[in-house]
């Protein structure tokens, strides 16, 4: 395709051509419906002044008969104007009037008519157009009683070559605009393309160009860019997922083989055999754990499981889940608090949301005792959990007195499978807050890590639903929907 | 107790069946949707152990097919799709439990037990004995030996799980599940902590304890003296 079939094909130039065409056939109406009207008028007043002459020579008539009508005709006729006279006998000669001859076409004909005539002029004679009543007079005389109408036909030229220039200089516009306006997107949608192109040959840190005009082919570009860069991060994500799948699935697999092996070549007998397999099948079950919990995060992360969402209460889920864990903190020598002053309503799947809360009340208790801290922090041994209507979002904030998370770890502790050194002799997979993150991204919420002085403050928030739609299922328990027992 | 598996794996088929047979019951086996339906609509089995994808009729279609006419043998829905969806329509359809695989087969057989015996008239009773330990669901009372014991609410719903199914093992995810409606893994050994808060309060002061820790498997209440 050539570069000119390919500009004639772009939108923008279709769209130039066919506003020149709509605005031609405008331009084309306006401009004969004037003309038309103004011919309509001019004729009516042509016709007026005739009747009107006509009808003093034919009082002349009356009184005088035809040698007064000849005189007053041959009167008139001295007067400059564009009024046109003309007595003939019989014969068709002149009798009197300004007309120096006349065709027999005019002498023969009747009631009004048009028809051109010759006069003098400077350097000749020029012929004109003209418009008369043609009237017999008793005794085979004619009177013909006209005006000059080249200025109508004047009119029209005017008007016609005023059409034709005008439609040419639209059409040279029109055209014109539409090729440079053409020309300027087609460049720009060209470059977006060949962007497009080296993006799908690999290069993932390509971006559309973006001119700062902040029309709509820069929007798009800019709603094009964030899906690219979105695209990017879940790519990487995903490389990354691999290498710490590789990493964190292989070694406990290795240590169970390594194990299973080890027992093979044992001479110990049954009870040896037995606990190397228990110990296989507890290896087994975390394994199949993170498994699990790999892949809910991988479905998640891919929009999946939003379709059990209810409205249901924050609050009341939170101070649940927290009776949950609240033996195993108070196991722990710590008291767990649950602070939920007044219901919250969120659109949210209880199982998912319930998991995220579970995740991080466990969290906050197996990290979050003082004495973890270097020395006791000296802080009271407290984990609390409170929600919080916070704007147009539902907060879930969970503290503890713990060491904290560095500020430079709190991106990454969100990460898959990362887990701080302080933590490693604690059980768990590192998947607890990856998982949270993707509850929150799923309910178009999103989580933080602050800092507690001491200790951390996880924050999970979450779109609350308007107060609108809260009426209508205040009065309703949250979410027992199903129920095997 | 009359188990039939509708599973297309041959080994885990042959599995599930040996280890029923060793605990006691009595397991038959159909290797495809269609074959499982008409062996259900047959023979009166106390429960149907259903894989989710079945050659020639799918899993939920088999349970949706028996339900439809009228035929409500508890079954209990195997699947490798753990999703809370998933398990969502597999309920749906008319499953009354659902386990992912991979599983433990403590777990599957704790499941089963729990769903015969919920054909069986105890399930709608309103008082729960036993030994000397009673619990009355309409008054929300709890005595053992005549004497009153303070339950929390939770506790008195764990305790009512338990003892509705009494003589039976219960695993600790049956408890997540029933008790607090919770379908994901805690992390923690919260139910254990739980659990013995209870015992604490039912078995502490007397002579017989009646909830038992079974290893590797769950809980279970029971009359050590019957």
């Amino acid at each position: 395709m050539t570069a000119l079939t390919k500009l004639f094909r772009t939108t923008t130039f279709r769209l130039s051509l066919t506003y020149l065409a709509l605005f031609g056939a405008a331009a084309v109406v306006a401009i004969f419906y004037i003309y038309w009207n103004t011919t309509v008028l001019l004729t009516r007043q042509l016709h007026d002044t005739i009747d009107a002459e006509l009808k003093g020579l034919a009082e002349q008539y009356t009184d005088g008969g035809l040698p007064q009508l000849v005189r007053t005709v041959a009167d008139r006729s001295q007067t400059p104007g564009s009024s046109l006279y003309f007595v003939a006998d019989p014969g068709g000669r002149r009798v009197a009037g300004n007309l120096t001859s006349i065709t027999d076409e005019l002498s023969n004909s009747l009631g009004p008519v048009e028809f051109e005539y010759s006069r003098p002029a400077e350097g000749g004679i020029e012929t004109r157009l003209a418009f008369a009543n043609v009237f017999r007079l008793p005794g085979g005389y004619r009177l013909i009683v006209g005006r000059d109408i080249e200025d109508r036909r004047e009119l029209a030229r005017v008007i016609r070559s005023a059409m034709l220039w005008g439609l040419g200089v639209m059409a040279v516009f029109g055209i014109g605009g539409g090729y440079l306006v053409s020309r300027n997107l087609l460049a720009r949608i060209d470059a977006i393309a060949a962007t497009a192109r080296t993006i799908m040959e690999g290069d993932l840190t390509g971006r559309l160009p973006v001119n700062g005009s902040g029309d709509e082919l820069d929007r798009l570009s800019e709603s094009l860019n964030l899906m690219l860069a979105r695209i990017e991060q879940l790519m990487a994500g995903l490389r990354e997922v691999s290498d710490n799948i590789a990493h964190d699935l292989k070694t406990p697999l290795n240590r169970l083989r390594n194990r299973v092996e080890a027992a093979l070549h044992e001479p110990y007998g049954e009870p040896a055999y037995r606990q190397a397999l228990e110990r296989t099948i507890e290896e087994a079950d975390g394994l199949i754990k993170t498994f699990n919990a790999l892949l809910s995060i991988a479905r998640l992360e891919a929009g999946a499981g939003g379709d059990n969402k209810e409205s249901l209460d924050v609050a009341a889920l939170v101070r649940d889940v927290a009776e949950l864990y609240e033996p195993v903190a108070e196991e722990r020598g710590l008291v767990l608090r649950a602070d939920t002053v007044e219901p919250i309503f969120v659109r949210a799947d209880r199982q998912l949301l319930g998991q995220a809360i579970a995740n991080l009340i466990d969290n906050a208790i197996k990290y979050g005792a003082p004495e973890r801290a270097q020395g006791g922090n000296g802080a009271e041994p407290e984990v609390s959990v409170t929600t919080e209507a916070k704007g147009p979002m539902a907060e879930i904030v969970v503290t503890d007195r713990g060491p904290g998370v560095p500020s430079s770890d709190r991106e990454r502790v969100l990460d898959r499978f990362v887990r701080l050194e302080a933590s490693r002799s604690e059980p768990g997979s590192g998947l607890g807050l990856s998982l949270v993150a993707a509850v929150a991204r799923l309910h178009g919420g999103a989580l933080k890590l602050e800092d507690n002085h001491p200790g951390l403050k996880v924050v999970l928030s979450l779109p609350a639903e308007s107060q609108a739609l809260l009426n209508g299922v205040a009065h309703q328990a949250p979410g027992h929907e199903l129920r095997s027992a | 107790m009359r188990v039939l598996v509708i599973e297309d794996d041959q080994e885990t088929a042959s599995f599930l069946r040996r280890a029923l047979k060793e605990q006691g019951h009595v397991a038959e086996y159909a290797a495809d949707g269609q074959t499982g339906l008409e062996l259900a609509r047959a023979n009166a089995y106390d429960v149907l152990i259903v894989d989710r994808m079945l050659p020639k009729c799918d899993g939920l279609a088999v349970i949706g097919a028996l339900r439809a006419e009228e035929i409500r043998t508890p079954a209990l829905i195997l699947s490798a799709l753990g999703e809370v969806d998933d398990r969502v329509k597999g309920l749906r359809a008319g499953g009354d439990d659902y386990l992912t695989k991979p599983y433990a087969f403590s777990e599957l057989l704790a499941r089963i037990e729990a769903l015969a015996r919920r054909t069986s008239p105890e399930e709608g009773s309103t008082r729960f004995v036993v030994g000397d330990l009673v619990l009355d669901r309409l008054s929300h009372k709890v005595t053992r030996g005549g004497e009153a014991i303070m339950l929390q609410p939770r506790e008195f719903r764990l305790l009512e799980y338990l003892m509705k199914h009494a003589g039976q093992v219960v695993t600790r995810t049956m408890l997540l599940e029933n008790v607090w409606d919770y379908h994901f893994d805690p992390q923690t050994n919260v139910i254990d902590v739980h659990v013995s808060r209870l015992r604490s309060k039912i078995d502490k002061n007397f002579a017989t304890p009646l909830l038992h820790t079974v290893r590797g498997a769950g809980y279970t209440i029971r009359d050590s003296a019957h």
